[in-house]
């Protein structure tokens, strides 16, 4: 056993789907940028707001005005040189710096597939992706190899691997498989779909697109790992996403994971992806068809190998920290983030705050659009961990107006997966009495329901 | 591969086939394959939106009419009439306020129509130096349906005296120019629905945020919200400050409106929830048929039901408070916070059940999703 595991790290691969990974991820983090730019999003997202989500630990993080588009520019410039492979380490690490950043500016913003760029720049801070068809290769023959450890693609396939897999899990549940939600409420709403648009009312369709879903997320890992059914597996992944595309408003990440899938086939397909692109650009891919093999300094790998090895633990513990909590998960949402829960609930919520005065009695409600966007209203009105930071912004902005003994209390009602709203925080509870924290949230009322499944 | 494409296929059809016998799922009955939202936003349109603006433009019409005798004879018969005018627009402008798209919107309609208190001081100030532009946002509060009130019902205590103030050229020509605008602003958006924006509103029936169902569904529960529950009620209460403030009140010098304004703007957005042609008995397509397609059951309930229970509760909660809203404020202010604590729970009814059966998000922010 031992054997066959320093075996297999000390087994070899051709580089080339490292490097076609690094060329359509560089690429794709671009353009997401320049979207993002072109879409006014900064401006609308982290510039105009008066007040930022922060996430627990890094209420220090917060957009720097006019200043974050000098964040936006030097992560943008990171994924070009990235896509190029020039100074690969440093870009790499800035771009994973920058981008990060601009996701703890404020968690309303938060999507699983952000988080999923970030870790995965993270972990490309360890893999060698410039060893070939790079600048850094091309300019520096010391730097260029054609084989990279095994252990370098693998990790890769294993983060999509995990990504996939974990959606799939978080799928069996009673909601997502027995009542079909939330794409019940989703579906019928894309009636002008053309071609689609009728058979979206069809409730057997809600029921089909939500098992076939879970079954695509559970199996396709091990159907892309296995050469038989690769092609075919790559031909759903492309289904799929173009699917979700054509459905959500989803973004670049459909395209992102379509482009990733790719990690899988052979380092053929790929070498015949690279010769045309540089038959296109008269580059001379013999250059780096050199045959030989980086072998990482016996420290750095240990300490690369430490790294990753830490980094897929941490991956495949965290979705499942949920478990201690009490109370259902879809709606006290502790535990929720981070675990690719992705398009498994329509929630919404209404709060209204509360601000009283405990000596006097006297109270007012706060209307939420003197201080919020609407999408951060939105946002804030289902989650608690939200509410329970802005309550605590209120008293520190009604306490310099002039108040006095403030205390903060919210009248808030959810609704989930369809069901009529309902009570969430106690309307009863002083929410300055609590700080955030990673503890349970004693303020939440239960849930009337009950989901059944993970 | 191809057995696993085969297992695919298989189980699909099976999943297919499991789910039709899904007892209480189906859709209750009257509703076909696919709801026509297209003849909903046309229902919304020909039978709602566009009849009630020509009603209100005949009123808006008769008021600048009666302004007009007024200013050419100011005598205390000629006040009557005006006030009665005035007392039918506004009731009529109730009508028409939640359709704040459009030409409307464009306009800023609603702001240059209805924004309440008056700012009194300024306006007496510009009507006795003459300079005034009213088609200044900056003028919002020294126009519309609440300057007229203080210039008909405000200016002194007794009828005689107020009409005695209209001796002066410049309180007539500024009591004109108040009427005239309320009617030009509104032939304006009438003449728009009139003309092309019908048939822009009622053919962009795309789903997106752009789409009609969307955003007018943004306005009507943001009316509802914001204008109704919040201005109507939650201000003059005093919800967002502790201090009931009764000078906030819709139609502050006409002593008996007030109430009757407020419930005719619930009773406007209820038949528009439910369909209902104005000036008819007759319903089309609305939020209630198309809740009931997508089969929204909440408790054992159909949320339309419970929606339209709601409506019931505000409205006879309502004909408990006084003529006056002002002096139900400064009489008993529990009777109005408790008319907004039952706005409040349709709002929640409205915003969150609601738009989410309907998947129509709250925000306009069009960011990507999961």
């Amino acid at each position: 056993m031992r054997l066959q595991i320093n075996k297999y790290f000390n087994s070899y691969t051709e580089a080339v789907p490292l490097a076609v990974f690094r060329l359509f991820f560089g690429s794709m983090m671009l353009a997401s940028i320049i979207r993002f730019w072109l879409n006014g999003w900064i401006e609308k997202l982290y510039i105009s707001p008066k007040f930022f989500f922060s996430y627990y630990g890094f209420e220090w993080l917060k957009p720097l005005g006019d200043f974050t588009y000098l964040i936006f520019m030097l992560c943008g410039v990171s994924a070009f040189f990235v896509a190029i492979g020039y100074k690969y380490r440093l870009f790499i690490i800035s771009f994973f710096l920058s981008f990060t950043y601009i996701e703890l500016m404020d968690k309303t913003t938060y999507l699983n597939h952000y988080y999923f760029i970030s870790i995965l720049s993270f972990l490309m801070i360890f893999l060698p992706a410039n060893a070939y068809f790079s600048l850094d290769a091309w300019k520096d023959p010391k730097k260029a190899f054609q084989q990279i450890p095994a252990w370098c693609i693998d990790s890769l396939k294993l983060l999509l691997a995990i990504v996939y897999f974990y959606a799939g899990l978080a799928k069996l549940n009673s909601d997502w498989l027995l009542r079909a939600m939330p794409l019940k409420i989703w579906l019928p709403s894309k009636y002008d779909l053309p071609f689609l648009g009728d058979l979206m009312q069809q409730e057997w369709v809600h029921y089909a697109f939500s098992w076939s879903g879970m079954l695509y997320d559970l199996t396709i890992p091990f159907l892309l790992l296995w050469r038989k059914t690769r092609f075919f597996a790559f031909l759903l992944v492309v289904l799929f996403h173009v699917m979700t595309r054509v459905l959500f408003p989803i973004g670049m990440f459909p395209y992102i994971m379509i482009v990733s899938a790719l990690i899988f086939f052979s380092p053929k397909l790929h070498h015949k992806f690279i010769s045309k692109i540089s038959s296109f650009f008269g580059i001379k891919k013999s250059k780096f068809d050199n045959s030989l093999r980086l072998v990482f300094q016996p420290v750095k790998r240990q300490i690369f190998l430490s790294v990753v090895a830490v980094f897929f633990i941490i991956q495949i513990f965290l979705p499942w920290r949920y478990l201690a909590y009490p109370g259902e998960l879809f709606w006290t949402e502790e535990g929720f983030r981070f675990s690719w829960r992705v398009m498994l609930m329509e929630k919404a919520g209404y709060s209204q705050f509360k601000i009283v005065d405990s000596e006097t009695g006297k109270r007012f409600y706060v209307d939420n659009s003197d201080f919020l966007t609407p999408f951060q209203e939105k946002q804030m009105s289902f989650q608690p961990d939200f509410m329970l930071q802005y309550a605590h912004f209120l008293a520190e902005h009604f306490r310099k107006s002039g108040h006095k003994n403030i205390e903060v209390y919210v009248e808030n009602y959810v609704a989930l997966n369809g069901r009529k709203s309902a009570p969430y925080i106690d309307p009863d509870i002083n929410l300055l009495n609590f700080d955030d924290s990673f503890k349970y949230k004693s303020f939440i009322l239960p849930f009337q329901d009950e989901i059944k499944g993970l | 591969m191809i057995k696993i494409s085969k297992f695919l296929f298989l189980a699909l059809f099976v999943f297919a086939a499991c789910t039709s016998d899904n007892g209480g799922e189906e859709p209750i009955s009257g509703s076909e394959n696919s709801f026509d939202r297209k003849a909903m936003l046309a229902n919304w349109a020909d039978n709602i939106i566009v009849p009630s603006f020509e009603n209100f433009a005949s009123s808006t019409q008769d008021l600048q009419e009666k302004t007009n005798s007024f200013t050419i004879n100011p005598s205390e018969e000629n006040l009557v009439q005006l006030r009665s005018a005035y007392k039918k627009a506004y009731l009529d402008f109730q009508t028409v306020s939640m359709f704040e798209i459009g030409k409307a919107e464009e306009l800023n309609y609603r702001n240059f129509l209805n924004t309440y208190p008056s700012d009194v001081s300024t306006m007496v100030n510009e009507i006795e130096s003459g300079s005034y532009n009213l088609s200044l946002p900056s003028t919002y509060n020294e126009q519309g349906f609440p300057a007229l009130d203080f210039l008909i019902n405000g200016l002194a205590d007794s009828d005689q005296e107020i009409v005695s103030k209209y001796s002066s050229e410049e309180y007539k020509s500024y009591l004109l120019d108040v009427s005239k605008r309320i009617n030009s602003l509104t032939i304006e958006v009438n003449a728009s629905w009139q003309g092309t924006f019908r048939d822009n509103f009622v053919n962009n029936t795309s789903s997106s945020s752009t789409g009609s169902v969307d955003k007018f569904t943004n306005d009507y529960v943001l009316y509802f919200e914001k204008f109704l529950r919040s201005g109507k009620i939650g201000f003059p209460a005093g919800v967002f400050t502790g201090e009931p403030s009764p000078g906030n009140v819709e139609a502050l010098y006409s002593q008996d409106l007030s109430r009757e304004l407020y419930i005719k703007s619930v009773k406007s957005v209820q038949d528009f929830f439910n369909g209902k042609y104005y000036g008819s008995n007759q319903t089309g397509l609305s939020y209630k048929q198309y809740l009931d397609y997508l089969d929204s059951m909440k408790d054992g309930q159909i949320l339309s039901t419970l929606i339209n229970n709601q409506f019931g509760t505000i409205l006879s909660q309502a004909t408990g408070l006084d003529q006056s809203l002002k002096s139900q404020v400064q009489t008993n202010n529990t009777e109005m916070l408790q008319a907004f604590d039952e706005l409040q729970k349709e709002v929640i009814l409205l915003k969150v059940d609601m738009m989410q059966a309907l998947s129509i998000s709250v925000d306009y922010v069009d960011s990507d999703g999961d």
